[in-house]
């Protein structure tokens, strides 16, 4: 309890530490654009690194061992270092404040307001579900009260986030990247030890499960011969194509992180770091959740069964993990870890949120003559505004079955058609605004829709992802592959029928029409370059290793 | 994130790793010397990994508190 009271006192004690930091619209919403590359990458990774994400991974892993570590690496590091070395010098030299931004200048105002009232409404979404995922952890391990778990910790992100802005959120979120490390990495190393290493893990899940559980690649022959129920078509081109660049290279949520950098070089190299680091990531989320499949006496079984049976879901894996391996100091910590997780992934939604509102919504919208302070000001509201709905949408969240599922939905309905028009408009000069904004709306039309006829009739999932075998992430990754499709050709048909835009518009916006500057005069091993080379190749023997 | 008045986000960092090594490091030797009945004990409750961990995070937050405390960045 002293721990995780510390915790709260700490992040307090930033955000009234840089209150005096956050002045101008600059200051709040940017983070006065002067990170280093190590401080927006580790960020750039927290902001995704919330309680959902290492609950519920751990969770998936439990339920379709090790194959869930693809949301890791393909789903991830391809995206990240395209994000570094295509995409970020346009979105630095642009310098918006946004991605909606970015659409505004190079598609014009229809195409940002889909895509920030879009953007809002994700967003917040997501901050519901992570706070829902807090609560649990405090309910489940120590016995708290939901409602007393959501207020107080979502009273304390809004309480940093109005004070310091982005900085405020940018420090807490690293503070809390190292916190989720020292909290979570003993289950591994103790759970390891206790299976008697990875081999014998490995026998232990075969014996208790399936073989399947334990290979990355070699059961994505067939829909049937996987517990995920996917293809390698579903893994390769709707997750690592699709949705992982859609998600890393257009979701503000973490895009904003890296706009904060100081300069270009720290911007590319920052989603570098973060893919880095994004590898290790499985080490404290994926191989808990296949311990648990190895060494926990007692079945865990699906959210909507253990509701009935008051057992233990895939979801309490990693609770549990922390349970069994923990006494009351490092408990603590552990639990401490998640609400830093919780935290982050919350801060992050929240500043994300006030940008995209005051900048792309309120401003264009509503009101165009306000003063910097007045900005400054809307933000600060928003940030607690935010938060309530938020609060709101964790009461929501409740009745769903499954956290997972319904986020993965949310993420194909936006992200996938938003990285179709974002790399068209960044790479194909001749992409006009109407094409933009009709190729982002009839994508995430198409994705809905989708969505909304295997709700209404299950069966129809085998024409939506080719297999009757397919499963519920099955869809997820081809729904997100079609919307991104009809997104693309939507794009392209009405662009090729509408009037080219002048070039001079274009300048700092397309590839082709754009200056990048060269990066400064520095040796070969501090170029973005070569770490990417670095990461990749770790990336491709990883994959080899663990096929 | 060092600015000629700023504290770094490093000093932070420092701070909290060392103040939860010392308190894990004190309920894990507050647990060696007072055990726990066994069948309240958690797994692997021999190895005290509170007090190697605890230990490792205090030491680990003294170097950054000690390497990028404010007197030494001013």
């Amino acid at each position: 309890m002293v721990i995780i009271v510390f915790y709260f006192v700490l992040v307090l004690a930033i955000g009234f530490y840089l209150k005096g930091k956050a002045n101008t619209g600059e200051d709040f919403f940017m983070a006065g654009r002067e990170m280093t590359a190590w401080v927006a990458g580790l960020s750039f990774l927290s902001a995704n690194l919330g309680a959902l994400e290492l609950m519920g991974w751990a969770g998936s892993a439990y339920q379709y061992g090790i194959l869930a570590t693809h949301w890791y690496w393909i789903g991830a590091i391809p995206a990240m270092l395209f994000l570094a070395l295509v995409m970020m010098p346009f979105y630095y030299i642009s310098k918006t404040h946004s991605v909606p931004g970015y659409l505004k200048l190079r598609f014009g105002e229809p195409a940002r307001a889909l895509s920030a009232v879009s953007f809002a409404f994700m967003t917040v979404l997501m901050s519901g579900v992570n706070m829902f995922a807090m609560a649990k952890v405090m309910q489940i391990v120590l016995g708290w009260d939901i409602n007393f778990s959501i207020w107080v910790s979502s009273l304390t992100v809004a309480v940093y986030v109005t004070l310091g802005g982005l900085r405020s959120a940018i420090f807490n979120e690293v503070l809390q990247f190292f916190l989720i490390w020292a909290g979570a990495l003993l289950i591994p190393i103790l759970g390891l030890y206790e299976a008697g290493g990875w081999s014998n893990l490995k026998v232990l899940i075969t014996q208790r499960a399936s073989e399947q559980y334990v290979h990355m690649w070699a059961t994505l022959g067939s829909f049937s011969d996987n517990p995920m129920g996917i293809n390698w078509v579903g893994i390769v081109f709707g997750l690592g194509a699709v949705i992982s660049m859609g998600y890393w290279t257009t979701d503000f949520l973490v895009v904003q992180r890296l706009l904060a950098a100081k300069d270009m070089r720290s911007a590319e190299m920052a989603p570098i770091i973060g893919a880095g680091l994004k590898m290790l990531v499985p080490i404290i989320v994926i191989v808990p959740g296949l311990l648990g499949l190895g060494v926990l006496p007692m079945k865990l079984v699906p959210e909507s069964v253990a509701t009935v049976t008051h057992g233990y879901s895939y979801n309490d894996v990693l609770p549990l993990m922390l349970a069994r391996y923990c006494g009351p100091g490092l408990l603590g910590l552990g639990i401490t870890a998640l609400i830093a997780g919780f935290m982050s992934g919350m801060a992050g939604n929240v500043s994300a949120f006030t940008t995209v509102w005051t900048y792309d919504i309120y401003r264009p919208l509503i009101n165009s003559k306000g003063t910097d302070h007045h900005y400054v000001n809307m933000g600060r509201w928003t940030t607690v505004i935010g938060v309530l709905i938020s609060v709101g949408t964790a009461y929501l969240v409740m009745r769903s079955a499954s956290i997972m599922d319904y986020v993965q939905a949310l993420f194909s309905f936006f992200i996938a058609p938003l990285f179709g028009t974002v790399i068209l408009g960044m790479l194909w000069k001749r992409a006009t605004g109407p094409g933009g904004f009709w190729g982002l709306l009839s994508g995430t039309l198409c994705s809905v829709s989708m969505w909304a006829w295997v709700k209404v009739d299950p069966t129809a999932l085998r024409y939506v992802a080719l297999s009757p075998h397919a499963k519920a992430l099955a869809q997820d990754m081809f729904q997100a592959l079609w919307s991104f499709l009809v997104c693309v050709t939507v794009t392209v048909v009405v662009s090729l029928a509408t009037k080219p835009m002048p070039e001079g518009t274009l300048k700092g916006l397309v590839y082709g029409e754009t200056d990048i500057p060269p990066i400064e005069n520095v040796p070969i091993y501090q170029k973005p370059i070569f770490w990417a080379a670095i990461v990749a190749a770790v990336f491709v023997i990883l994959n080899i290793i663990f096929w | 994130m060092s600015g000629q008045r700023s504290v770094s986000i490093w000093f932070f960092i420092g701070i909290s790793l060392l103040v939860n090594g010392v308190l894990i490091l004190g309920a894990g030797l507050y647990e060696y010397a007072n055990p726990p009945a066994p069948e309240l004990q958690v797994v692997l409750f021999r190895l005290h990994a509170g007090i190697w961990w605890g230990g490792l995070l205090a030491v680990i937050g003294a170097l950054y508190c000690w390497k990028y405390a404010p007197s030494r960045a001013s």
